[in-house]
């Protein structure tokens, strides 16, 4: 399945896009995804049928008032949540009906992830936290500790990759997240509430590197209820009650 | 900076993904590494943890050393007996000594055991016996000048030495027509003829025994000294100080009746022999010879004044009993391994509880279900494996020091440690499957979201 990786992914979708863009790359789909979660005898549907294309190189944030199903959205995209019915598209793959194995090697190698609270490993230095997806991934040692600390300088963190997390601050432990999922070169990167641990200092140095991350051409995609982060996105989708409720650029 | 390929500034698809080795080197170091992490960071717990599988392990170990050293030792002194060999002894009956100590009056002598008379009738109605080697054990001061001992002095025939696997240290026994002729000759044990002769050399020497001077024609290895060193206080056999005579010289010196003191007057008995080893030809007989013989004696005799050990029969006992002792030991230790076992599964589940964050943040980040369980079960490995190292160490030890501070036998077999540290990794691997596999099963959504 990762062989199929170093080709092109998915189908052009120059016909969908209204910019004047050159045609983009479609790098994740989703059709008609629907969620309903049993609790006991009650069937709650958070979400009812969502079908978004995502291009590549796109910086695209999704906001929506608590409990529209973002975060629910948000599992799904991360293939740590398998949707009820509809296809979710990952490059050219549907990953709604794959085992749980490939979901995992999905996610270490397509997806990376950067969650509110950081979400480090407290016993493992800087460097490796950068490294574990590569580990997962089954870099040799040496490649990996290579790509870390490129990684760890390129987001400033060069001098420190020897300290343990709950020795930088919060903006920092968010820096280490931002290399973290870097790490593999994924296809598309979450973020889910970036900033929202973060002063507003450390926060715009975030949002600044995911400037610049958007620059050179990563396709990010952000949860946020902040219309100040939605702002600096190219495209702002939001939701209400599990539908898609507005999609702009 | 600009060297890392963080892509072109168009869609870039990803360059750095590659098939995905399911199983490798690394990836096995890497784990082991997390594990060591783990319990070096809770160091107390860890010790804790497996200070269960150490006392296990030790256990195991020790327990099998002292019951296989304890089992060694019986059979040997049942092996030096011989196993072809039947033993008879003379045994003061338990009602004589009731009426002699009730009687007033001029003292009584008791008169009771073995006789010639027994020993002829066995050695004649029994095709398979083809020898008895009779003795006569009296105890008396020996002297040589201003040196004394007081000694068993044994009355015996020729083939007494080699009855007994005795070894002679120097000179000689004495010979058939040494016995009829009722010669005055002895032979020492080493260690009478250490305390008799503390300089020269006994042999050709003399010593005194009562008013007779007698001729020392060899010195005898003490007995036991061959076999297993002094560690045999106790038993039966071991009387290492013992000087050897002609029976019939012991016979016509002697007489056959001692007279001694006790606390009630004087007490003098009367027992033509003392002992007697008869000889079996065919080992596979023995039991069968000695319930024969038991009959004939039961027959001669009105009073059970005798006793009759067959030490094939103890052999056999000996052997069983080591068996049974071995069994409670092995299942004393294996129900402390147990209990370490689950002491490692309590810890291992409560440390799954405590990493439920890390666990979503591994599968999130990549991680398989099988590398989650490979990650704790590792660590349950090591746990359990290095608290058996240190068991086995310490259970090697400690059968060590049993012997150098209480004397006592101990036998190590190379059998028992490995046996000791593979129930130990085995548990490791029983007992931290079952959190490992928790842990894998957790749903990563959830484990990412726990506090």
């Amino acid at each position: 399945m990762t062989s199929t990786s170093s080709s092109g992914i998915g189908s052009t979708a120059g016909a969908r896009t209204t910019s004047a863009r050159p045609p983009q790359t479609v790098v994740a789909r989703l059709e008609d995804i629907r969620k309903t979660y049993n609790m006991g005898a009650l069937a709650v549907q958070v979400l009812h049928g969502i079908s978004i294309d995502f291009y590549g190189g796109d910086y695209i944030s999704i906001m929506g008032p608590s409990g529209c199903g973002k975060s629910t959205l948000m599992n799904i995209l991360g293939c740590l949540d398998q949707p009820t019915s509809g296809k979710y598209f990952l490059g050219d793959e549907d990953t709604s009906q794959m085992p749980d194995d490939e979901l995992s090697t999905i996610r270490g190698a397509r997806l990376g992830f950067i969650f509110q609270s950081y979400n480090l490993i407290q016993q493992l230095n800087v460097l490796e936290n950068i490294e574990m997806p590569l580990f997962y991934q089954g870099y040799s040692e040496a490649e990996s500790q290579e790509i870390a600390m490129a990684l760890a300088e390129r987001v400033g963190l060069g001098d420190r990759v020897h300290h343990k997390p709950f020795e930088l601050s919060g903006g920092q432990q968010q820096r280490v997240a931002i290399a973290r999922a870097l790490s593999v070169d994924p296809l598309i990167i979450l973020a889910d509430e970036p900033t929202g641990n973060l002063d507003s200092k450390s926060g715009a140095e975030i949002l600044n590197l995911f400037d610049e991350l958007h620059s050179q051409g990563k396709t990010l995609i952000m949860v946020t209820h902040s219309d100040e982060l939605a702002e600096r996105s190219d495209r702002q989708i939001r939701l209400l009650d599990g539908r898609v409720e507005s999609d702009e650029r | 900076m600009s060297d890392l390929t963080l892509g072109s500034a168009s869609a870039s698809p990803p360059t750095r993904s590659r098939p995905v080795s399911t199983f490798n080197l690394v990836r096995f170091k890497k784990i082991t590494q997390v594990g060591l992490k783990s319990i070096y960071s809770h160091g107390l717990r860890s010790l804790l943890t497996m200070l269960g599988i150490v006392i296990g392990v030790a256990a195991v170990i020790a327990m099998l050393a002292v019951s296989e050293g304890a089992s060694y030792e019986a059979q040997q002194q049942f092996r030096d007996l011989g196993a072809s060999n039947i033993l008879l002894k003379s045994v003061k009956p338990a009602e004589v000594e009731e009426t002699s100590r009730s009687g007033f009056g001029p003292p009584q002598a008791i008169i009771y055991g073995l006789t010639f008379a027994d020993i002829r009738t066995i050695q004649d109605s029994i095709p398979g016996v083809t020898n008895v080697i009779a003795s006569r054990i009296v105890k008396k001061n020996v002297w040589n000048l201003g040196n004394s001992m007081n000694t068993d002095i044994v009355g015996t025939s020729v083939d007494y030495p080699t009855s007994r696997n005795y070894n002679l240290r120097a000179g000689r026994f004495f010979t058939e027509s040494e016995v009829r002729d009722h010669a005055n000759i002895v032979v020492l044990s080493d260690e009478v003829a250490s305390v008799l002769f503390p300089i020269d050399n006994p042999i050709g020497k003399s010593v005194r025994i009562d008013g007779d001077y007698y001729n020392v024609v060899g010195i005898m290895e003490s007995e036991g000294f061959s076999n297993l060193g002094q560690n045999q206080a106790g038993s039966s056999n071991a009387a290492p100080s013992r000087i050897f005579l002609p029976i019939t010289s012991s016979r016509t010196r002697f007489g056959e009746t001692t007279t001694r003191q006790t606390a009630g007057g004087q007490e003098s008995e009367t027992v033509e022999l003392h002992e007697a080893i008869i000889q079996v030809a065919d080992q596979e007989t023995v039991i069968q010879v000695g319930e024969v013989i038991e009959q004939i004696l039961q027959r001669r005799h009105d009073d059970v004044d005798y006793a009759v050990e067959i030490p094939l029969a103890l052999l056999r006992q000996a052997e069983e009993s080591a068996l049974r002792d071995q069994i409670v030991a092995g299942a004393i230790a294996g129900i402390s391994l147990l209990v370490g076992g689950i002491g490692i599964m309590n810890i291992m589940l409560a440390s799954v509880t405590e990493r439920t964050r890390e666990i979503g943040i591994r599968r999130a980040l990549g991680a398989k279900k099988r590398d989650i369980v490979m990650q704790f079960l590792i660590e349950a490995v090591i746990l359990s494996g290095v608290g058996g190292l240190i068991g086995v160490v310490l259970g090697v030890s400690i059968p060590i020091l049993i012997s150098f501070f209480w004397g006592m036998t101990t036998i190590v077999t190379p059998l028992a440690p490995i046996l000791a540290f593979s129930i130990s990794a085995i548990i490791g691997v029983v007992f931290g499957i079952y959190p490992s596999m928790r842990a894998a099963d957790m749903d990563p959504v959830e484990a990412l979201r726990h506090e």
